[in-house]
């Protein structure tokens, strides 16, 4: 049974912490601002959710659930909130997303690609 | 005075869930803290007028667990999309409609949007929602409507 358990935990931790890094090297390689929120997305619900399973199945007390489960449900009521916060906040400041053709652009001269898209 | 009594009972719940120690110097911390927040509640008058009352329908578990499942197939296919490149995406922003009626339902449909990675809400007016899509599918899939009769279906169950 534990041994079982520890597996599982150690399953879930490894598919989070995957998801973690996908989400991170998203934020770098994206090309522009909101892209890369998707990105961040990615760590905020379901990595975010899948390390918390796995920490759940390391102690499984009634206690320390209930608390995972709490921290999990802020987690997806607030992140989207933040989320919102910021990409109002870049739409108002006129921020202008990249669209498709711009993307194409930036493939052929990538040389000068990033300084593009912080411009 | 019924809503402060019932935030009394949710704030002690929640207080004796989160603590897991109970001699009587936590207990009577506890106690102190639980009073004095429903004290400043009190003074500052917002128990009884802008509380959300909760409804209970099992109209919420099935959203719930729909909303899961569209959250975890989203992340695939941003991940893959992470790991495929700046080729295969094509961000795009559109206006869509939201069909709720009340405040709480839109905010809903718009934090649902949000919290599936590949679309983000922008900005909400009356009933606009603007989005910044990872993929153009994304939206196609926002404008069949499904997650917005989904919300508003949850809505009426109210």
């Amino acid at each position: 049974m534990e041994g079982v358990l520890s597996l599982l935990s150690a399953f879930f931790l490894l598919i989070g912490s995957f998801l973690c890094l996908s989400g991170g090297v998203g934020i770098l390689r994206f090309p522009d601002f909101y892209t890369r929120m998707h990105a961040a997305g990615v760590t905020d619900t379901l990595a975010a959710t899948m390390i918390l399973i796995g920490l759940m199945l390391q102690n499984p007390e009634m206690l320390v659930i209930i608390k995972l489960i709490l921290i999990l449900l802020m987690t997806l009521f607030i992140s989207p909130a933040a989320s919102h916060a910021l990409g109002q906040a870049a739409a108002l400041n006129n921020l202008p997303p990249l669209v498709n053709v711009q993307i194409k652009d930036l493939e052929k001269g990538s040389a000068s690609g990033d300084k593009t898209s912080k411009s | 005075m019924r809503h402060k009594i019932s935030l009394s009972i949710i704030l002690i719940v929640f207080w004796l869930l989160n603590s897991g120690h109970y001699n009587y110097l936590i207990l009577a911390l506890g106690a102190a803290s639980i009073a004095i927040v429903v004290l400043i509640a009190h003074r500052m008058d917002v128990v009884d007028h802008e509380s959300q009352t909760i409804h209970l329908s099992l109209e919420y578990p099935r959203f719930g667990l729909w909303l899961i499942k569209e959250i975890v197939v989203a992340n695939l296919t941003v991940v893959k999309h992470i790991w495929l490149g700046n080729k295969t995406i094509t961000p795009t922003v559109k206006v869509i409609k939201a069909s709720q009626t009340t405040d709480v339902g839109k905010v809903i449909y718009a934090n649902s949007i949000t919290l599936t990675p590949g679309t983000v809400t922008l900005g909400l007016v009356n009933d606009e929602i603007m989005v910044h899509a990872l993929i153009q599918e994304n939206i196609v899939a926002l404008e069949s409507g499904d997650m917005d009769s989904r919300v508003s279906r949850l809505e009426q169950s109210w």
